[in-house]
């Protein structure tokens, strides 16, 4: 007993720093940060509660608004995309192709990089002026249009680009891994009862992987919702409202309008949606292992 | 290729099918370089030749004066010293943060899997939660308490925040890296007389080297890639490079030098990119090790 209680000092030593993060940076902030939203601070924290008239303000602010839109809209299509191409491109490395590993070091570079290097880039190739539209267009293709960041109707769309360059590798190396892991047996079987390769990896192979590719596009959909860098880097926002998101507009509001109460609203609400999303997928988890005892 | 496939060897012979796969990947693969293409040779001409409007088109002379003025003369506003002192910020930043996080990593991950010690699931728990949640919600409370200690935009508080912000992804490697190790390995030792730092000293941490680097190498790309935070906490003299780079592109008056901007762009991708080409493999254990965590 003695010798049981000085191990654990040692460690419980050890993990103090630990604690002291985890207790007060996380979760003393984040307490913090919520008691403001019920406040009516501006540039400096108040002590006036004022219940719940932030949220009000925040959701019947137009800029608010839309930026929850395009969240939903540039979430979806990103996810969604990455999970479609990462998941083709890794079902074509799989074909037992020449210059696998050059191809799939092409697919993942650019999730190597910074969103900001990523924005600045795309917003470089659609450059109407000077990038692929002028290009197509001196080609001969004179009607060609290809304006995606200045066009307020489409400036989502190329954050939705730029953002599945950056991620569909992720993805790749992920179901890449899960499909090197699937049984010779089953291919075997599979081929002797003459099912087409592209109906293998569609009814086989893909819900195999099912909780290889959630785990990916969760870690893409907490991306999503921190969404900050790129759309800084590529659109700041605009045109108009047509790219915001909530944490630029927590930003904002954080340290350039100096609006502490609406931000750390907008900021609560971005965890309780953290929350919503991750839950049913924890709980899914919690299900699938319980069996084995795990504590 | 000693590797074998489990759908069998590699077919010696092209049919359609084939060959559409091959366009496939060739498709893919230009959508992937394209970008990167663009942005070396756009780097390469002079404004002259960037305003005829040919992204892809090959530069007629090499001109390098745009890496020149993107590394030591392109203005941020008013100041015009180029990419350079974000260049330095971003290693004075990120290599202490690496190695304090890898460090106090591997003791969590070594104390929380093979020890045990009173609440140290409620821990792994709490970490793991806010690894989830949006740095949004802690910044203006840290703002405010960083200035209390007087680490408010200055180079140790980035990197404590980065450290601190780092903890939920290294705790979690070198905790599912640990748990792997047998038990008996720590009692054998423990017996002979051992305490808890010289296992995990003289023990552990030769044994864990692989995940050291593998850990090393996403918390470096991760850090070096940061904008948020060193935007926040690293205060004027301490913006990292990628601050640098946006303000430089974004915040130009007058005509904008794409050559010079690709250049800085480039200049700011090349540290992860050439952690990410020369290391391969490390890196993809890296992000597939980090994804599961799901």
């Amino acid at each position: 007993m003695h010798t049981t209680r000085k191990r654990n000092f040692s460690a419980t030593f050890a993990l103090l720093p630990t604690w002291f993060a985890a207790i007060v940076v996380y979760i003393g902030t984040m307490v913090w940060s919520i008691r403001l939203s019920f406040t009516d601070s501006t540039l400096f924290p108040s002590s006036n509660y004022v219940g719940f008239a932030q949220y009000v303000k925040l959701f019947s602010s137009a800029k608010w608004l839309a930026s929850l839109h395009n969240v939903l809209i540039f979430g979806v299509l990103y996810v969604g995309g990455c999970l479609v191409l990462g998941f083709l491109l890794a079902a074509a490395l799989d074909r037992k192709i020449r210059f696998e590993n050059a191809f799939r070091t092409i697919f993942l570079y650019p999730y190597a990089m910074s969103f900001v290097v990523t924005g600045l880039i795309w917003q470089w190739m659609l450059n109407p002026t000077l990038g692929i539209q002028a290009s197509v267009r001196s080609l001969g293709w004179e009607t060609f249009v290809l304006d995606w960041v200045v066009n307020r109707n489409m400036a989502i769309y190329a954050l939705v680009l730029a953002g599945i360059w950056q991620g569909a590798g992720l993805v790749m190396v992920i179901a890449l891994a899960g499909m090197r892991g699937i049984e010779a047996e089953q291919w075997k079987a599979a081929r002797i009862d003459g099912i087409p390769v592209w109906r293998i990896y569609v009814s086989i192979i893909l819900p195999q992987l099912g909780p290889a590719l959630a785990a990916a596009g969760m870690l893409l959909a907490m991306g999503v919702i921190k969404t900050y860098d790129i759309v800084v880097a590529m659109t700041n926002g605009g045109p108009g409202n047509s790219t915001e998101v909530p944490a630029k507009f927590i930003m904002d509001n954080l340290f350039g309008r100096q609006n502490l109460g609406l931000a750390t609203a907008g900021a609560t609400v971005l965890v309780l949606s953290v929350i919503i999303a991750v839950a049913p997928f924890r709980y899914a988890m919690y299900m699938r292992n319980r069996p084995k005892g795990a504590a | 290729m000693a590797r074998t496939h489990p759908n069998g060897p590699r077919p010696t012979h092209m049919t359609a099918g084939r060959i559409g796969l091959y366009a496939f990947l060739v498709i893919a693969a230009l959508f992937f370089l394209l970008p990167l293409y663009a942005m070396i040779v756009t780097s390469l001409k002079t404004m002259d030749e960037i305003r005829l409007g040919r992204i892809f088109a090959l530069p007629e002379t090499l001109d390098i004066s745009a890496w020149i003025t993107a590394w030591s003369g392109a203005c941020m506003g008013t100041v015009c010293v180029g990419i350079r002192t974000g260049f330095w910020n971003s290693f004075a930043i990120t290599v202490p943060s690496v190695a304090l996080s890898v460090f106090i990593g591997a003791v969590n991950g070594y104390a929380l899997s093979l020890w045990r010690p009173r609440g140290a699931s409620v821990l792994f728990g709490l970490l793991m939660a806010g690894g989830l949640i949006p740095y949004q919600i802690f910044l203006y409370p840290m703002v405010r308490a960083m200035a209390n200690i007087d680490l408010y935009n200055s180079l140790a508080g980035i990197i404590l925040v980065h450290v601190i912000f780092g903890l939920p992804l290294v705790t979690l490697l070198f905790r599912n890296y640990f748990v792997s190790v047998p038990e008996e390995l720590c009692k054998a030792a423990r017996v002979d007389g051992a305490g808890f730092w010289r296992i995990f000293f003289e023990i552990m941490l030769p044994m864990a080297v692989p995940m050291i680097v593998v850990v090393s190498m996403l918390q470096f790309t991760g850090i070096w890639n940061d904008f948020l935070l060193g935007l926040v906490f690293a205060g004027r003299d301490n913006l990292p490079m990628t601050v640098q780079l946006n303000n430089i592109v974004n915040t130009t008056m007058g005509e904008r030098t794409y050559n010079v901007n690709m250049a800085a762009t480039i200049l700011t991708a090349i540290v992860p990119l050439a952690i990410y080409f020369l290391s391969g493999r490390w890196f993809v254990r890296g992000i597939a090790a980090g994804a599961v965590k799901g």
